[in-house]
């Protein structure tokens, strides 16, 4: 017992070290330049970020290249002529009740100059009332129509989604030009695979294409294959999944055990850990053919101004932190987090949050993962969700994906890396 | 005897004067967030322990009532608008019910067959809760809050004294319930079913009443829930996390004092507060895991029966 | 109707699963009644012995299995004298403290795990994951079938121990009578704490069979711990064919609701039934109370 405790007792105590460190190590990198503007006090950046529980698989990623961001500013000397950039993290838990005291705490007792939202919507939506509510600037983080009911005019989300309904429409388009003239929709009951689920429906509604089969499984599904041989039952041409990592895995292995028949067409659409460097390794073969939502891929058509310098440090950080060791989907748009705040402050010369978010709105950023505008609601004014099939992929080899063609990007135009391999069936082999 | 109701009255107002100028005055808004958080747990604590501590029925359900109280809140709002107090009356009668359907439930099983009895029921409320699309099922609903009612300029001061109110009624309640005869018999009825029923207790009113009085607080108490969030979704009302944590914040207090589940909330809601706002991380659930384990070992009748004993030891050691 | 029997005999696949990942509870919580909610938080830390074996030694995760069950049986000798030590020496009352202690150790469990792994999900390769068998119309997971046999071999083996062996009879007898055993010149306790090694070393099969099935994350524990009671409570407490019967009765329930109109409910479904049963035979389905 008494070993068991000491052993925990020094645990936190390196962790303790850990994050106190991680403060002095910013500090402690240039430090000439440091002491050179000793007396500029730094932009303190606040945010929570889900470390732990379902969603710290995205959430850890997501830091990390917020944090390479940081260190490469302050490399360069700071912001504001010469103030560093100082990051204030805490741990949500995944959950929506911790995030009300973190973003208060973060505002009035760490009072934080700029605020970012954590990773995903359910932490993300109890602090919208919030920031409106005190005027402030937040930045997004991959939550999904999280600001649609609020309405909060200096909400700014990094991700690609796009208008609501875009993320859909790009995949029945494709699907549809393939030949197909009927969808399954399966979705997890789960908050974002029913937000998809939803405008999935409605787009499908509005160009008339019949829904042979609509089903929402619950969260913690152990074995899908009754539920594919139902879907591969109904004949669809189209299926459209929205589901999330630890299903996603199982639905993929159920399909290549059951098989959804030679009608398909297209599979796949918003199966959440197909972007996850250790789900792609342990799927390995499986993935062929499918076709998948994505944010950044190593295809040519997505390397913009520091793209490449970027995955050569968050490659080598990752492997310490013990995070995707990949960190397509979610680090590079961290990073690009920081760069609108980045070109913001140095247009503004200023950390006036009206005047940042009048930047934001009314300009085109440069970014690493391209160039981002901003509609009125705070989205992105054009969608820039891949979609992609997976073709060639071997099993057990996380590498593979590190090169270009193993996902081949069929949308949007404007990145194009290659055509659509149809029906599934064949586009497996 | 009664000094010491005196003494407790005049505890309460002190306390609820005390945090009704603390609303008025403090200008920092993070006290008010995080003691919110601190004051539900304590409440879920001590109204928990009415069935779980007195009556040794272990409720594994906290999170089932405390999700059926965020949904009433919800249901209610979307609806009709209805104001703060309306939710937490609703709120209140609904757990009281459901309380009642788990006082009968205490008619067939009892220890650990009840514990599982309620985890079940839990998970049929969330799977039907997630299947109900008017509350936003289980993509979760965003709700706004009504402006504060004076003299209270703020929503979440006004929260905050609502939930110290909520507080002061599980106490006074806990604490009646302990000194009266309903206490004593639920005592009997812990320590021999069998034997309190053949001397006479009224063993199936008194857990019946201990199972509504109870979940009447939990469900109550989880309603303020959803204008502090001003969000709710299956997955986070009703979070096993709420069970768990009021489970051992009774026990790490003690529940054979109505004080217990008070200091022993706390103790683990103001470590789980600081943990999160300092180490923030993994180490955080590691804490709570080792907390557990300590406790229940080292002091199996928690804080209270600790400082009874020291207690103890001293008189003995002093005649 | 081919759906139907298809979902029938998944069903049945999967519930075997069931019972494979609940029988050593059926031991440590049916027959000697301790409250083991850390059950299935040391059942994902077999999945993770497993995983390192699979991936490091490229050894099939069933053989990886067996290979970790002497450290488990270990683990488990060790887990019952610490809770033996802290609740059945001092007497009565171990229930909701037993519960709370073993919660403790599950978070424990679980974080000690993010620690060396981190939070991403893992699986295992073998052959036999990824294909199926195909007869007449129906297709099977190979990997379904390898729960078959693991199920019916644990319980076929349990069953004989518990009936069959000296010791496997002490068992049985520690769960009716204690007194009577210590009367006979055995010491409970000992035997109390050997089945409670075999009910955890059992878990390492069940771990390798849990990764087999679908990859592993740290607090999927989580989703098995009212599973896993739900199965051998329903049962009726210690009885071991009645525990793979109990899950299977679950895994078919589960399965047709999946491929019917209604498939978010299927958690309800599983629990209104246990509900059911605790209030009609609270001594379940194949009781040892009568």
């Amino acid at each position: 017992m008494s070993k068991r405790d000491s052993k925990s007792g020094s645990i936190s105590r390196r962790r303790l070290l850990a994050t106190a460190s991680a403060g002095a190590a910013l500090a402690a990198s240039p430090l000439g330049i440091n002491l050179l503007h000793a007396q500029q006090p730094p932009i303190r950046i606040g945010m929570s970020m889900p470390q732990t529980g379902g969603l710290a698989g995205g959430g850890k990623p997501s830091l990390l290249g917020i944090e390479i961001w940081r260190d490469d500013v302050n490399a360069k000397g700071g912001l504001l002529g010469g103030r560093k950039i100082e990051l204030v993290v805490y741990d949500d838990k995944s959950s929506a009740s911790e995030t009300p005291a973190i973003y208060s705490k973060l505002i009035d007792v760490d009072k934080v100059d700029l605020l970012f939202a954590p990773y995903a919507t359910v932490p993300t939506a109890p602090i919208m009332p919030l920031v409106k509510q005190r005027g402030l600037l937040l930045i997004g983080n991959f939550s999904f129509q999280v600001n649609s009911k609020v309405g909060h005019d200096m909400w700014f989300n990094n991700a690609p989604w796009g208008p609501p309904d875009s993320w859909a429409s790009s995949f029945l388009d494709i699907g549809q030009k393939a030949g197909g003239k009927s969808m399954a929709l399966l979705a997890a009951d789960q908050e974002f695979a029913q937000n998809l689920a939803k405008t999935a429906r409605e787009v499908a509604a509005k160009r008339n294409l019949p829904v042979v089969f609509d089903q929402a499984y619950p969260p913690n599904t152990v074995e899908f294959s009754s539920i594919i041989r139902a879907l591969k039952a109904a004949k669809p041409d189209i299926v459209y999944v929205a589901s999330y990592p630890p299903d996603s895995a199982g639905i993929l292995r159920a399909v290549n055990e059951i098989g959804v028949g030679d009608n398909v067409k297209l599979f796949g659409g918003g199966m959440v850990g197909l972007q996850f460097g250790t789900v792609m390794e342990n799927l390995g073969s499986l993935l062929n053919g499918v076709v998948n939502y994505n944010s950044w891929l190593p295809e040519k058509s997505m390397y913009f101004d520091g793209t490449k310098d970027f995955f050569e440090k968050y490659t080598k950080r990752a492997i310490e932190a013990k995070v995707d060791p990949l960190g397509y989907y979610l680090a590079p748009f961290g990073y690009a987090s920081g760069q609108l705040v980045e070109q913001a402050i140095n247009a503004t010369k200023s950390l006036d949050q009206k005047g940042l978010a009048k930047y934001l709105r009314e300009n085109t950023h440069k970014t690493i993962v391209g160039p981002i505008a901003f509609s009125a609601d705070g989205e992105r004014k054009e969608t820039a969700v891949l979609q992609a099939q997976f073709r060639g992929v071997v099993d057990k080899n996380i590498e593979q994906f590190r090169s270009s063609g193993k996902q081949v990007i069929l949308f949007p135009e404007n990145l194009k890396s290659g055509e659509l391999v149809a029906p599934f069936e064949a586009a497996r082999k | 005897m009664k000094r010491s109701n005196i003494a407790f009255w005049v505890g309460a107002a002190v306390f609820l004067v005390a945090i009704f100028v603390m609303t008025q005055v403090v200008g920092n808004q993070y006290p008010f967030f995080a003691g919110y958080v601190i004051l539900q747990f304590i409440a879920l604590a001590v109204a928990w322990s009415i069935l779980g501590g007195y009556a040794g029925y272990v409720n594994f359900g906290t999170s089932a009532f405390f999700g059926v109280g965020v949904y009433t809140a919800v249901f209610l709002t979307k609806a009709f608008e209805a104001p703060l107090l309306v939710q937490i009356v609703t709120a209140a009668v609904i757990g009281a019910l459901m309380g009642f359907a788990l006082g009968l439930l205490t008619l067939r099983m009892q220890g650990i067959f009840f514990s599982i009895a309620t985890i079940a029921l839990t998970i049929i409320i969330e799977t039907t809760v997630m299947n109900w699309r008017f509350v936003g099922g289980a993509a979760g609903i965003q709700i706004a809050r009504p402006p504060a009612t004076p003299p209270f300029d703020n929503y979440v001061q006004m929260l905050f004294f609502v939930q110290a109110l909520l507080v002061v009624l599980a106490v006074a309640i806990s604490r009646y319930i302990q000194n009266s005869w309903i206490g004593r018999g639920l005592q009997a009825l812990k320590d021999d079913e069998l034997a309190a029923e053949c001397t006479g207790v009224p063993t199936l009113r008194l857990k019946l009443l201990a199972c509504v009085i109870s979940g009447a607080l939990l469900c109550a108490i989880g309603a303020p829930s959803a204008m502090y969030l001003q969000f709710a979704n299956p997955d986070s009302a009703f979070n096993l996390n709420y069970s768990v944590s009021t489970l051992a914040m009774s026990l790490i207090g003690g529940t054979s004092h109505w004080s217990g589940p008070i200091i022993g909330a706390i103790l683990l809601g103001t470590t789980q507060q600081l943990l999160t706002v300092t180490i923030s991380s993994e180490v955080n659930v590691l804490v709570l895991g080792i907390m557990l384990v300590l406790f229940v070992v080292g002091a199996p009748e928690g804080i209270i029966g600790l400082v009874r004993k020291l207690r103890g030891n001293r008189k003995e050691g002093g005649t | 109707m081919d759906l139907l029997l298809d979902a029938v005999v998944i069903g049945v696949l999967l519930g075997c699963f069931y019972g494979a990942v609940s029988i050593g509870l059926s031991v440590s919580f049916g027959l000697l009644d301790v409250p083991h909610v850390a059950h299935p938080a040391f059942l994902v830390l077999a999945s993770y012995g497993v995983y390192i074996i699979n991936e490091h030694y490229g050894i099939d995760p069933l053989v990886a299995g067996l290979l970790i069950t002497p450290l488990f049986f270990v683990l488990g000798l060790v887990a019952y004298r610490l809770y033996y030590e802290t609740f059945e020496k001092r007497g009565t009352d171990a229930g909701v403290r037993g519960i709370a202690f073993f919660f403790g150790v599950a978070f424990i469990i679980e974080v000690l795990i993010i620690m060396q792994f981190g939070v991403d999900q893992r699986s295992v390769t073998a052959t036999y994951i990824g294909k199926s068998w195909r007869i007449a119309d129906m297709r099977i997971p190979y990997r379904m079938l390898v729960a078959f046999a693991v199920a019916a071999a644990l319980t076929i083996v349990l069953t004989l121990y518990l009936s069959r062996t000296f010791m496997g009879r002490a068992i049985r007898a520690v769960a009716q009578d204690q007194e009577a055993l210590r009367l006979m010149g055995v010491n409970p306790i000992k035997v109390k704490q050997w089945a409670f090694g075999i009910a955890t070393a059992v878990l390492g099969i069940a771990g390798a069979l849990l990764i087999i099935v679908a990859p592993v994350e740290p607090t999927l524990d989580r989703a098995y711990i009212g599973r896993t009671f739900c199965v051998v409570v329903m049962a009726g407490l210690g009885s071991m064919s009645g525990t793979i019967v109990a899950a299977i009765i679950l895994g078919v329930a589960e399965s047709i609701v999946l491929t019917s109109f209604g498939a978010s409910w299927a958690p309800a479904i599983s629990f209104a039934m246990l509900l059911g049963v605790l209030a009609v035979r609270p001594q379940g389905l194949f009781g040892r109370r009568s």
